[in-house]
């Protein structure tokens, strides 16, 4: 039962989100190579420990978050949205970012 | 065992006579009692047939921790397993019977299983299932066959109801700043404490009552502390919810409770639920869930009339029964002293053996004052006594162990090996408990690394006081953890006793096979954990599982401790070096009922309903359930089945036209200066060129180059398209664009909204759909074959002014139109269409003769497009644009996706004719039906084009590979293996003349 505070709509279940994946991968261009592309989808570390992860507030606001979470406590370390506009925008308004 | 009411004390109600009954004959009990005081009360001893060895079991204790007095209550549709008759409060009326045994708890035939213990000792399943050493997977199946019917007789504890519950089950959420469980003298202090400094206080009790152990206690001044903490409570404002269980703690302060609401009252408001299935957050959570007192393996220790100490001080204080008239105590500690005195006090003859040496002088003067006959040094060694006890063999300490000392003759022993403080809700968050080896008893580490306190016995606090003072305390840090302002308690250290424990598992002598049960509940004994010990199990998590050891609906309540001992000593370490094994939810049973609460029948998940959904049924249509949607499956007329209805759909619809509902299709608005390089790049096909008012099918594949969905995506202008999705990926298809654009694409100028339910949708098809659509829509030029070519898009206004937007399209092969209007004029839009279509020997179509128009055409859907297949294999490699890069571009090259023998998209048809087959039937060469085959049948339809049974699948090579040669689809627990032809998918006017014309 993790709470998730989404920087849209406030301290959440997690069962209003759904999860995504390693937030720290970088998708390859469109014309990148096999090995690349390969390397992003297939080619997972198995983190202890704190962990950078996509979740996609589903049931609210349909945001794509990113968030910190540790793989042994489920302790949430920080969470922002997935897109930096949006993340700008917020950052500037002061009402949300980091928890 | 000869038990017998007291005429006064107690909490009873003595004016409140209950009368129930027990295996059919009828008994009187009081208000207060549970069903395991009252049958006490009643004189029976043997309520219960053990796991594996249906040996005789009765009461063993006075609460959760029973397993002895497992019985069944309530009949029919309520019938309730495995109930703890400790736990079941009477109400008037109770049905309670014995189970797992027949024809009766007495004299019960299974228990000649007895008689068969070796195929029951540890690892039975183990060595059944995979037969003898060295063990391979499988080669156990022939042992397995053999002792099946025997296990399957033997083993199970009570039966459960077959019929549907009658009951409802509530899930229900709450708050608080603090979660108190337990309400012994270390919650109710925790509790008052912390909703006197004004913070948001939930008690939580599984008793009916609340005081925990000062309902044990007879004295007047435990009854008058016990009064007065709760008159406090309640002025404090604390909410207090009895009949209540912690089963379990989770991330973030989360608690599961089960709250048992009418399972006491003898006729329950129909309007209240049985039980209520509570997720509760806390901020701060102080477990003050007492501690339980363990057993001593020792001879026939599970007999009728052994029961733990506590218990025995339970049934004479708080239930005014006398257990026994001829009592042996065996302790290893002093909390056995002051029930043996009570018992004594009340007329019993009492014998106290205690394993020490050294004992207090208070605690001698306390059972000497009594006429206890105290031996010290002594324990006990086996129980006399088949049904129940009636005399006890003693052994006392020597140099090197025990040895045998006589007997005496009684009718109860009672036990206390220590006592095992509740960590359990502790370990749930997967915090270890650490041994404390003064107190022989694990508790919770120092450090805890989450608002969770331990309180009380909980914390092996053993002094009533000193668990009041163990309460405030953590109060205080729970008060303080959120900000209050309070004094810091000290926290009383663990003990209280005033002469140690000493450690006491097993009482055996040299030369005597004894039956020594450690988990009496899977009849599990001391020599089952010696047999995995010898057979090389060390870990304590092999070692449970190995002998089922704590795996009982107790959970290993009484039984891990001394199972630990036990491998400890076979191993020659402590128990430290052994480990725990790790509690897991539930502490207590729960209901499958109180789990799925509401969710059940119709609400099991949600239902979704077209807008045309009462336009469809007012027309006869028959509903089926297609994902979440009720879609309207055929339309049956008089006389007709679910066959006739389609066929005659399908052909009135290819000669004539038919009318769909397609709304349940996913809808995506698609916005943005840069919505045409997005479309671009998730379409394997090109979309960069495609001009406003066309609509083009498109085909979009996974990053990892598999087939995800495909649907037409419709440009209304410059920068706004209307894509649909297949019904099954809607959601999916949706979630998937707002990752791309929200993490990967930053940059594009995109907006995606779903507009599912915004548009209702339907389809029209057939040689007459223009002739239709003409006579609807205001202006009818805009329908001419010039105007609107095929793949054609308009936005027009309907006869009544009803705004709509058309596109033409086909799915079924014939000319046809995808009619969209605003969701709230779908009963105009299906009204005006039909108004027209019926006068043209039109008709409605459901899902089943649009699938079988589908399969005629080989068009692909979601059976076909199951996470496996490649572009390629279904047959639309040539929409793969090798222009342009796109999502799943550069893995559908790897060389497994683009090999030649891969299965593709087929068409097939029975040798004969006259013959059907089944979708799922799997596709073998003629010569080899075995293995995994050739291929696999996604769906099969009658044609009535083409007058024979058809279908589509896959199949290794594509059907090039196949032209003329038998293949056999092969069904072997249905239909058998059918002789069919492989041809090309496009079954049905292969040129697609009908759809252009
Ligand atoms: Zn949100």
């Amino acid at each position: 039962m993790i709470r998730i505070n989404c920087p849209f709509c406030g301290e959440r279940d997690h069962t209003e989100f759904s999860y995504g994946g390693d937030a720290s991968i970088v998708y390859p261009e469109l014309d990148a190579s096999m090995e690349e592309w390969h390397d992003a989808i297939f080619m997972r570390e198995n983190i202890q420990g704190m962990q950078s992860e996509t979740w996609h507030h589903a049931n609210g606001c349909r945001m794509w978050l990113v968030v910190e979470r540790s793989t042994m406590t489920h302790e949430i370390q920080s969470v922002r949205p997935a897109h930096e506009g949006n993340a700008a925008v917020l950052s500037k308004s002061g009402s949300g970012g980091e928890q | 065992m000869s038990a017998k009411r007291l005429s006064q004390g107690g909490r009873i109600d003595r004016d409140q006579r209950i009368k129930f009954t027990w295996d059919g004959s009828s008994m009187t009990g009081y208000a207060g009692d549970t069903l395991a005081s009252a049958l006490m009360a009643n004189g029976e001893t043997v309520l219960g047939r053990s796991f594996k060895y249906h040996r005789p079991r009765g009461i063993m204790s006075a609460g959760v921790e029973e397993s002895g007095a497992m019985v069944t209550v309530g009949q029919g549709s309520r019938r309730d397993p495995n109930v703890k008759a400790t736990m079941q409060e009477l109400y008037s009326g109770l049905a309670a019977s014995g189970q797992n045994a027949w024809p009766s708890v007495r004299f019960d035939v299974g228990a000649v299983n007895g008689l068969f213990g070796r195929f029951f000792s540890a690892g039975f399943y183990y060595k059944t299932f995979m037969g003898l050493p060295p063990m391979e997977w499988g080669s156990g199946t022939g042992l397995w066959m053999k002792y099946e019917s025997i296990i399957r007789k033997a083993a199970g504890m009570g039966v459960a109801s077959r019929e549907a519950d009658p009951d409802v089950y509530d899930h229900a959420h709450g708050y608080c700043d603090v979660l108190v469980v337990g309400s012994g003298p270390a919650g109710l202090s925790a509790a008052l404490t912390a909703a006197k400094a004004g913070l948001d206080v939930l008690l939580v009790e599984q008793d009916c009552e609340l005081g925990g152990d000062y309902l044990n206690l007879a004295d007047d001044a435990s009854a008058k502390k016990r009064k007065d903490l709760i008159a406090k409570l309640e002025k404090a404002g604390a909410r207090i919810m009895t009949r209540t269980t912690a089963f379990g703690l989770y991330d973030f302060g989360t608690a599961g409770l089960l709250e048992r609401v009418t399972d006491h009252i003898a006729s329950p408001d129909k309007h209240l639920p049985r039980h209520r299935f509570w997720t509760v957050r806390a901020r701060q959570t102080i477990l003050a869930t007492g501690a339980l007192e363990r057993q001593v393996a020792f001879g026939n220790n599970d007999r009728p009339g052994v029961m733990n100490v506590a218990a025995g001080r339970s049934y004479l204080n708080r239930y005014a029964v006398l257990p026994g008239q001829d009592i042996v105590v065996a302790t290893n500690n002093d909390s056995a002293y002051a029930t043996a005195a009570e018992l004594a006090n009340a007329g019993a003859t009492v014998s106290l053996l205690d394993a020490r040496t050294v004992i207090s002088e208070s605690m001698m003067s306390l059972v000497g004052n009594s006429g206890v006959n105290l031996h010290t040094r002594s324990a006990p060694l086996n129980v006399r006594g088949s049904h129940g006890v009636n005399g006890l063999d003693f052994a006392v300490a020597s140099s090197n162990g025990w040895s045998a000392q006589g007997s005496e003759s009684c009718d109860l022993v009672l036990v206390s090996g220590g006592w095992s403080p509740v960590v359990h809700l502790l370990s749930h968050r997967g915090i270890r408990p650490v041994w404390n080896a003064e107190q022989a008893c694990f508790v919770g580490p120092d450090e805890v690394n989450e608002p969770i306190y331990m309180a009380g016995s909980a914390a092996a606090v053993w002094n009533t006081d000193d668990c009041l003072t163990s309460g405030e305390s953590a109060a205080t840090k729970a008060i303080k953890a959120l900000g209050g302002k309070t004094r810091q308690k000290a926290a009383p250290v663990a003990g209280g006793w005033e002469s140690p424990i000493e450690p006491l598992y097993e009482v055996t002598v040299p030369d005597r096979q004894l039956k020594s049960f450690v988990d009496p509940q899977h009849d599990v004994t001391t020599e089952d954990v010696r047999l995995a010990h010898r057979e090389g199990f060390v870990s304590v998590e092999h070692l449970k599982r190995y002998t089922t050891l704590g795996m009982a609906t107790d959970g290993g309540k009484v039984g891990n401790i001394i199972g630990l001992a036990l491998m400890a000593d076979a191993q020659g370490k402590e128990i430290p070096e052994i480990g725990t094994t790790t509690f897991r939810p539930p502490y207590t049973p729960i209901s499958i009922g109180a789990l799925k609460g509401r969710n059940v029948d119709g609400h099991f998940r949600p239902l979704r309903r077209t807008p045309m959904h009462v336009w469809n049924l007012d027309h006869g249509g028959t509903m089926t359930m297609a994902g979440l949607w009720h879609r309207p499956w055929y339309f049956a007329r008089k006389g007709e089945g679910i066959s006739e209805a389609y066929v005659r759909e399908t052909e009135t619809t290819r000669r004539t036209v038919g009318l769909c509902d397609v709304t349940s299709l996913g809808k995506i608005s698609i916005q943005g200066p840069d919505a045409t390089e997005f479309l671009n790049r998730i379409y394997t096909n090109a979309f960069a060129k495609l001009p406003i008012g066309k609509a083009r099918y498109g085909i979009m594949l996974r990053d990892d180059g598999i087939v995800m969905d495909d649907g037409t995506t419709w440009r209304l202008s410059e920068t706004d398209y209307f894509m649909t999705t297949t019904t099954a990926h809607a959601g999916k298809v949706m979630v998937f664009l707002e990752e791309l654009l929200q993490t990967r694409w930053q940059d594009l100028r995109v907006h995606v909204t779903s507009v599912s339910e915004q548009w209702a949708g339907s389809a029209v098809a057939g040689p007459k759909s223009r002739e239709v659509l003409e006579a609807c829509v205001e202006d009818p030029a805009v329908m001419s074959n010039e105007a609107f070519p095929f793949m054609g898009v308009i936005n027009t206004t309907l006869k009544g002014g009803i705004p709509c937007r058309i596109a033409r399209i086909s799915f079924s092969g014939e000319m046809a139109f995808e009619v969209y209007v605003p969701s709230d004029y779908a009963s105009a839009l299906m009204d005006l269409l039909w108004g027209v279509a019926e006068p043209l020997d039109g008709c409605l179509y459901g899902l089943e003769a649009l699938g079988a128009m589908r399969i005629e055409k080989g068009h692909v859907t979601g059976a076909e497009l199951d996470g496996r297949v490649t572009i390629d294999d279904a047959g639309l490699g040539k929409m793969a644009s090798p222009a342009k890069s796109f999502i799943g571009s550069a893995m559908r090259d790897r060389p497994e996706l683009m090999r030649e023998d891969r299965p593709r998209l087929v068409g097939i048809k029975p040798k004969d004719t006259s013959q059907t087959f089944n979708a799922g039937s799997i596709l073998c060469a003629e010569d080899k039906v075995s293995g995994l085959g050739e291929g696999w049948i996604t769906a099969v339809t009658h044609s009535p084009a083409l007058g024979h049974w058809i279908g589509l699948g896959f199949i290794s090579s594509g059907y090039e590979a196949w032209e003329g040669k038998t293949v056999i689809a092969a069904d072997p627990v249905r239909k058998g293996n059918i002789e069919v032809e492989i041809i090309s998918p496009h079954m049905y006017d292969p040129s697609g003349e009908r759809m252009y014309g």
